[in-house]
């Protein structure tokens, strides 16, 4: 039994892992003042630039280069619409998804041919799991060694690095100078061009936070989970990431919560695949599926908690003009 | 800055010209980047979509499913609504289409059918809506948000539904028993060929005539009953709305029911008209290409038209150039489907600010 458990929260560490990238991306972005429902694009193109780019050069570290590169690229887009030319960030979002859907299948099947896949990657070219030290010589420990060497040991790199970004962003976010022009940016814009401070300029390098967040996100699917890309790999991930920041009320440390209780989930519905559980029957595996959907949305209407965004999200900043 | 002066042509189809020009010059731009020649490419896309009676069979048969959602997100849109949901709202449409064929079709006639799959349809797809536009109107939580989470519990419930309900007993294919021919939705070159008139097999069908008719309705109903007047009015200023005494969350509530049961009509065409089984997934991204219809067609049913059929034309075409250059996938449709809606939505202050200012100082001097 404890086993098992240690076995699913493990599978919940490497679900979660690309959650907490697009969650911790969506953050910085709609803490800015930018609603993002582009995060699954630049998952989707980040995970293929970055199988692209390892398939190519052989190095995984390459790769995430390209992918952070692209998800940089789609947010600048996003930016130059909704921040430069004032457009809807929703109708920008819905663009960026859908033109990243197509790009990726066609551009795959030229370069590579394969179906709209990249090429299986091995070696170098993935990111490996790391064993921590000592993790074999602790494995017949009772207890802690099985939380030490399964749970805790074992991962890529970037599931750490999702990890660690947490309090970093909360570090970030709330205890420097750009994490309090980044939050009045998205509750009173006008109080920070007041101030002298350009609420474009802010914004932006608030996308480019996004862009480096989602770059890893995508980078983790095609180069460290999976071995290579597939044709729409990123299935709902970064609308399931939105979800999580607003379960996780646009704060890093419930956002993490948030992530780890959808990744958990997901787990759970894996292993429930066909188990029949006393009194209850089999419980469908759609409806686990669904909870985290269902809970954001209940939590949106205030059936469990409010969730409340920040003030100025989704609105184009105008300068007046005397 | 008087918008009457710009003329009406420009907002009309100056504008909406370019951003398509637009579009389809940076799709060129990603054929010429395969290595292939764009012009040809495009002469394929043409030929496929209009270039038989068969091929423009299948470009009429796509329009209809982007006429729906095409519709359905601008009746939501003129009330200022963003229904992200119509993929969720089309999806659940069909199950209702799906049940009713499948629980008459051995005792009733097309006749009585028909009338009921409509009813299903619209009532499922309306219904689907209804959550999030009550959770709008009355709790406020964000229509975008839900609407997108109801697309994936629709997903999730139709898989369940499918799988261990309605599913064929003894087979491993995911649909549902084919539905007697009695409940099948004619297709038009049935219809037209004792007529004499022959326009080739295409999965065309009566669901065109439907969608037609609903083009009809739309434009009746939004510019020319009070109710409209209160939608538009919600959608230009809720605050004036309020203000007058209109009951905005009602509304709100009437507009997205209007906008799912539309949606649901794609189960119509799919369901009914052409697949003649309940299936998975036979939505296809209708429900979101429907966005990049409604912004294109400026949420004007002639508009709307015009676009679907472009739309359809990009699907049919697109399917025939991939045949004819096996290099240049089908999703090119898609990627042309995204730079439209990223250039006449996201991007429509880029160009129009500039055109109409350009017509304004014209007009002064």
């Amino acid at each position: 039994m404890f086993e098992t458990l240690i076995l699913m929260l493990d599978a919940t560490m490497r679900v979660s892992t690309p959650l907490i990238f697009a969650a911790l991306a969506g953050l910085y972005s709609e803490r800015a003042g930018i609603v993002d429902i582009g995060l699954e694009g630049k998952i989707l193109g980040s995970a293929f630039a970055a199988a692209a780019g390892a398939a190519i050069f052989g190095s995984a570290w390459i790769g995430l280069c390209f992918g952070i590169m692209a998800s940089i690229s789609l947010a600048m887009i996003h930016g130059f619409a909704c921040i430069t030319h004032r457009g809807d960030h929703i109708v920008s979002g819905v663009a960026i998804n859908t033109i990243v859907a197509g790009l990726t299948v066609t551009l795959s099947m030229d370069w590579f041919g394969m179906g709209g896949q990249t090429p299986t990657l091995s070696g170098d070219a993935r990111f490996l799991s790391i064993t921590l030290p000592f993790a074999d010589a602790l494995a017949d420990v009772p207890v802690i060694g099985l939380i030490y060497s399964e749970l805790l040991s074992g991962h890529n790199i970037l599931v750490y690095l999702a990890f660690a970004m947490v309090p970093m962003t909360f570090w970030v976010v709330y205890k420097t100078r750009f994490g309090l022009r980044l939050r009045a940016v998205g509750e009173n814009p006008h109080a920070v061009d007041t101030a002298g401070i350009s609420v474009a300029f802010i914004r932006y390098r608030a996308l480019i936070v996004c862009g480096i967040l989602c770059g890893l996100a995508g980078a983790y699917l095609s180069t460290a989970h999976n071995a290579g890309f597939l044709k729409d790999m990123s299935a709902g991930k970064g609308y399931m990431a939105l979800a999580a920041l607003i379960f996780g009320k646009w704060r890093p440390v419930p956002v993490l919560f948030a992530c780890l209780l959808f990744g958990f989930l997901d787990a759970v519905a894996v292993r429930m695949q066909g188990v029949v559980l006393p009194g209850i029957g089999e419980v469908p595996v759609q409806a686990i599926e669904v909870l985290p959907y269902v809970l954001t949305v209940l939590l949106l209407a205030g059936f469990i908690g409010k969730a409340v965004g920040p003030k100025a999200i989704g609105r184009p900043y105008v300068k007046e003009r005397a | 800055m008087s918008e009457a002066k710009v003329p009406a042509w420009v907002n009309i189809a100056l504008i909406p010209f370019l951003n398509i020009l637009l579009a389809f010059i940076v799709s060129g731009l990603v054929i010429l980047a395969i290595g292939e020649n764009p012009i040809e490419a495009a002469g394929y896309l043409v030929y496929g979509a209009f270039g038989y009676d068969e091929g423009i069979g299948y470009t009429l048969y796509y329009a209809t499913n982007l006429i729906f959602t095409g519709l359905a997100v601008s009746v939501a849109f003129k009330g200022g609504l963003f229904n992200i949901g119509g993929e969720g709202q089309a999806y659940i449409g069909g199950l209702g289409v799906g049940l009713v064929c499948l629980a008459l079709d051995h005792t009733m006639p097309l006749y009585i059918i028909a009338p009921l799959a409509i009813i299903g349809a619209a009532v499922f797809g309306a219904a689907w809506a209804y959550i999030p536009a009550y959770l709008q109107a009355r709790r406020g939580s964000h229509i975008v948000i839900t609407t997108i989470m109801f697309n994936f519990i629709a997903s999730s419930l139709m898989v369940y539904l499918i799988v261990n309900w309605l599913k064929e007993d003894g087979r491993m294919a995911p649909n549902s028993r084919t539905f007697e021919e009695n409940a099948w939705l004619p297709y038009l070159h049935e219809l037209l060929s004792p007529l004499g008139i022959d326009i080739g097999d295409s999965p065309l069908n009566l669901a065109f005539i439907i969608a037609l008719i609903c083009c009809v309705f739309v434009w009746g109903l939004i510019w020319h009953t009070r109710w409209g007047y209160q939608l538009r009015t919600l959608g230009t200023n809720p605050t004036a709305a309020r203000y007058a005494g209109i009951d905005t969350a009602k509304v709100t509530i009437w507009a997205m029911l209007i906008s799912g049961g539309l949606a649901g009509f794609v189960g119509i065409n799919e369901i009914m008209g052409v697949n003649h089984n309940l299936l998975l997934n036979f939505t296809a991204g209708y429900g979101f290409a429907g966005i990049a219809v409604s912004l294109m067609g400026r949420n004007h049913p002639i508009g709307i038209v015009l676009a679907a059929i472009l739309f359809g034309a990009l699907y049919q075409g697109g399917a025939e150039l991939a045949f004819e250059i096996p290099t240049i996938t089908p999703e090119i449709v898609v990627v042309i489907q995204g730079l439209v809606i990223l250039f006449s939505g996201a991007l429509e202050h880029m160009f129009k600010d500039r055109i109409e200012g350009f017509f304004i100082r014209r007009a002064v001097a």
